[in-house]
């Protein structure tokens, strides 16, 4: 193989090739720089990120934890801010996964608006050899960039040594050697971020000359700056999302006449990169090995990866999750319990009118509803922001891959299922990583068969109304135990209908599963601790907008009707009243019942009762589930609001106002059998919008979603009905 | 310099799927070529040493640790078949 060098000392066969390439880089439109971070996955982006712009982006120790872009305003000098583009990790330029896509789609296109100035390559010090083929092939593309060499504490732990003045020569970029999860070495890198940077005029590898007429005609349609471009151009004409129909054409037309073989090439590009990179790396870095070097994450892996206990810990910690959960939770949760009820019953005894009813039975509830979940939701974060931090996400991948691929996942689907349990939203998204089509469609799929955060709160009610707060075995309290065994049918349910799904989908495509592997770290406390704030503060403030919405869509549904339809009620319920004797409380109360049934919210409710009452659902469930399809959250608010009226005011808390209903016998509405088949109902019934939302712009059509919407329903539906019928 | 064969290669010849727990052996090159192209990015160059270091509890996927001590690698075994060693 021909050896390759850099242009200033072999000027010869590349000089063809790379003499146009210093045309300036486009400037900005804004004013502002706009700089892209680029890397390796896991090499620390976002940590970078973080540091430069002061925001929290997530953080994990494993590969792909980015999957889209995000931007932010970073104030390199007192003089100079530029926007920093945070980016996926991608191990080349050659795509293959979603994900990976994004950094091709942002570099491939010049004239886009988002095109980078330069780039700040992060590569991971400590493995340097992977981590710069990647650079040299952005090098190549002549982007101005400059080299962040990244987690020089590890590189220094494992005996590496970096002369980093003959790295600078070999790259033909300024390095700055940097450690991102501390903050080390950013000042030095924004100095030189904050400057002028050329086109870079090293070149790693040229494009073999048999190739030279084919990509000359490709630049010349495209008015491109480089060959290598060009190559690329040739490559992946077939993904470029900006190219059309007629230029795909036309690059397809080249490709076949020229007989451009794509595999062997990009095997043949690969190949010389490394042994260009072997080169640079015996002139610049020197390992000495003074013990073996990870032993402490091989050692923890020996364990935590076991035949037998590396399961049985597994287990271990979502047991303890679901006990942090479920048990250790309750104190607080019983405390802001009590702070909203007494803040309610301080309004109703100031002040009065219907507008305070909407305020406090409404709005005040509704979101004390949600309140009350925080230390829950809470706790469920930190956990998975520990699991993914210390890089134990990655194993259980490992371990479950073999499981998983029998019902037509992946060992990556466990990402998402896992953070499927706090919110459906971000684990749709992180499926990008799945390289396989069928796998990533069935994980999309299934995913929302995970009981997310939001049902926790009709979960906890409704338990709490039916099951005993007992201890079981003397150590398990029965309203957990009952509480996980709906996690786990949701659980089960996913991983079924994914078998049923693998069955039914065809795909030629071939799934794998080549993964970095990465070493074990202690979690950032102060990461976790943000990642909860932040979480916790888009729940709160997501599901507090819709609730305050719906509650007062629902009041207004609630305090009117049909023509003379209220007027009628009332007169009838003061009728039957005065019959029967009644005081003047229980003859609101009656009035008040009747004419909540009479308004349109007790007709949509009625209209839906005969198709709900086989589950052993009246009206006002019907409500609650309507008002669900925005999103679960809401059922807490519907029912207090529903369930207040008519009855005693000293009613504070949701629990209490369910438990008192009565059914047309007098015995308490919420027997077993019913609530059973609404905890089933809200296992499997597919009501969250945003969820809806995001698997449409997933898999860019409505084809899925839909699916899912009428699967997940139908599911819930008959699951109800069984439930129902058995146990009344 | 050996870069890869796409012919099936004589039933004699081992693959990475054959080491020992805690063996090494240097790849030969890669049978797979579409497979190749994703195991060439993640640095599984002909001549590289490899080690086989853990396997899953259920024997599958594996890890390896490439080169110098560089890094870990988790793959099946089945894509672990394809990288050919020397010898
Ligand atoms: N020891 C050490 N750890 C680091 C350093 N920089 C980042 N990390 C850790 O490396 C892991 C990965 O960091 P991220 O910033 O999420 O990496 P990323 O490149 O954004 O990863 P993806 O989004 O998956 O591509 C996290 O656990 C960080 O805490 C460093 O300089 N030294
Ligand atoms: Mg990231």
């Amino acid at each position: 193989m021909a050896r390759l060098a850099t242009i200033s000392t072999v000027p010869a066969p590349m000089a063809v090739a790379s003499s146009v390439d210093s045309i300036p880089a486009p400037h900005s439109r804004r004013g502002l720089t706009r700089i892209a971070l680029v890397g390796n996955p896991n090499s620390g982006k976002s940590s970078l990120f973080n540091q430069l712009t002061g925001l929290n982006q997530k953080v994990g120790n494993f590969p792909g934890v980015t999957v889209d872009r995000k931007t932010g305003i970073s104030q390199l000098t007192p003089q100079h801010r530029a926007e920093i583009i945070d980016l996926p990790g991608t191990y080349s330029l050659y795509p293959k996964s979603l994900d990976e896509k994004v950094i091709a789609d942002l570099l491939y296109d010049r004239d886009s608006a988002q095109y980078p100035d330069f780039v700040v390559v992060t590569v991971d010090a400590s493995n340097l050899r992977r981590n710069l083929l990647l650079f040299t092939q952005l090098a190549d593309l002549g982007l101005p960039a400059v080299l962040a060499l990244n987690m020089m504490d590890v590189a220094e732990q494992h005996g590496v040594h970096i002369d980093i003045a003959e790295l600078q020569q070999e790259l033909g970029v300024p390095v700055i050697p940097m450690n991102a999860r501390k903050g080390i070495g950013v000042a030095a890198l924004k100095i030189v971020m904050a400057q002028h940077l050329d086109a870079p005029t090293v070149r790693f590898y040229a494009p073999d000359a048999a190739l030279l007429p084919m990509l000359r005609q490709i630049r010349e349609r495209f008015d491109l700056h480089n060959d290598y471009l060009a190559l690329h151009y040739a490559h992946q004409f077939r993904h470029i999302s900006f190219l059309t129909p007629d230029q795909r054409q036309y690059v397809q037309g080249l490709v076949e006449k020229y007989g451009f073989e794509p595999t062997a090439r990009q095997a043949q590009e690969t190949i010389a990169r490394y042994a260009r990179i072997n080169e640079i790396l015996l002139n610049a870095v020197s390992v000495t090995r003074t013990e073996r070097n990870e032993p402490y994450s091989n050692k923890l892996d020996k364990v935590l990866t076991h035949r037998v206990w590396g399961y049985m810990i597994f287990f271990g910690v979502l047991f303890m999750m679901f006990q942090a959960v479920f048990a250790w939770a309750s104190y607080p949760m019983d405390l802001i319990d009590q702070g909203i009820a007494l803040i309610n019953s301080l309004i109703q005894t100031n002040f009065n009118g219907p507008l305070i009813n909407l305020l406090t039975e409404g709005v005040i509830a509704g979101l004390g509803g949600v309140l009350i979940f925080i230390p829950q939701i809470a706790l469920l974060f930190a956990f998975i922001a520990v699991l993914e931090e210390t890089g134990y996400m990655a194993r259980v991948t490992f371990m479950m891959d073999r499981i998983m691929r029998k019902f037509g996942l992946n060992g990556k689907s466990v990402v998402p299922l896992i953070s499927g349990v706090a919110c459906a939203v971000p684990a749709i998204m992180s499926a990008r990583t799945i390289e396989n089509w069928k796998d990533r469609i069935i994980t999309i799929f299934v995913t929302p068969l995970m009981s997310c955060s939001a049902r926790i709160p009709v979960y906890t009610v409704l338990t709490a109304l039916v099951v005993p707060d007992e201890k079981v075995l003397g150590f398990f309290n029965l309203q957990g135990v009952v509480l996980m065994g709906l996690y786990l049918l949701g659980f089960l349910s996913a991983m079924f209908s994914a078998l049923a799904l693998k069955l039914l989908l065809k795909t030629q495509e071939r799934s794998y599963f080549i993964m970095e592997f990465p070493v074990y770290r202690w979690p950032r406390w102060k990461n976790v601790g943000i990642t909860i704030v932040e979480k916790v503060k888009t729940f709160v403030f997501q599901a507090g907008k819709v609730i305050v919405a719906i509650s007062v869509i629902l009041w207004v549904l609630a305090s009117y009707g049909p023509g003379e339809a209220l007027e009628q009620a009332e007169q009838r319920a003061r009728a039957t009243a005065a019959q029967q004797q009644l005081s003047s409380e229980q003859t609101d109360n009656r009035v008040a019942s009747e004419k909540l049934e009479n308004s349109y919210a007790g007709l949509f409710g009625r209209t839906l009762e005969p198709a709900i009452r086989p589950l052993g659902f009246d009206w006002k469930i019907g409500i609650a589930l309507i008002t669900s399809f925005a999103a679960r959250e809401v059922f807490v608010g519907t029912i207090s609001t529903i369930y207040s009226v008519g009855q005693d005011a000293d009613m504070r808390t949701v629990q209490q106002k369910l438990a008192a209903e009565k059914d047309e016998n007098g015995q308490p509405f919420f027997t077993p059998a019913r609530a059973f088949s609404l905890l089933v109902f809200y296992v499997f019934a597919m009501q969250c919008m945003s969820t809806l939302a995001v698997v449409y712009r997933e898999t860019k059509g409505w084809k899925w979603p839909l699916m899912q919407l009428v699967y997940m329903t139908g599911l819930a539906y008959v699951s109800s009905l069984v439930v129902y019928q058995l146990f009344k | 310099m050996a870069i890869r064969s796409t012919t099936a290669a004589p039933t004699t010849q081992r693959s990475v799927k054959d080491l020992r727990l805690g063996e090494s052996g240097t790849i030969c090159c890669l049978q797979d070529p579409e497979m190749a192209l994703k195991l060439l990015e993640m640095g599984c160059i002909p001549g590289t040493q490899v080690r086989l270091n853990s396997r899953a509890p259920l024997g599958c996927p594996i890890t390896l640790v490439l080169g110098d001590e560089d890094y870990t690698l988790s793959l099946r075994v089945s894509e672990a078949a394809t990288i050919l060693l020397k010898k």
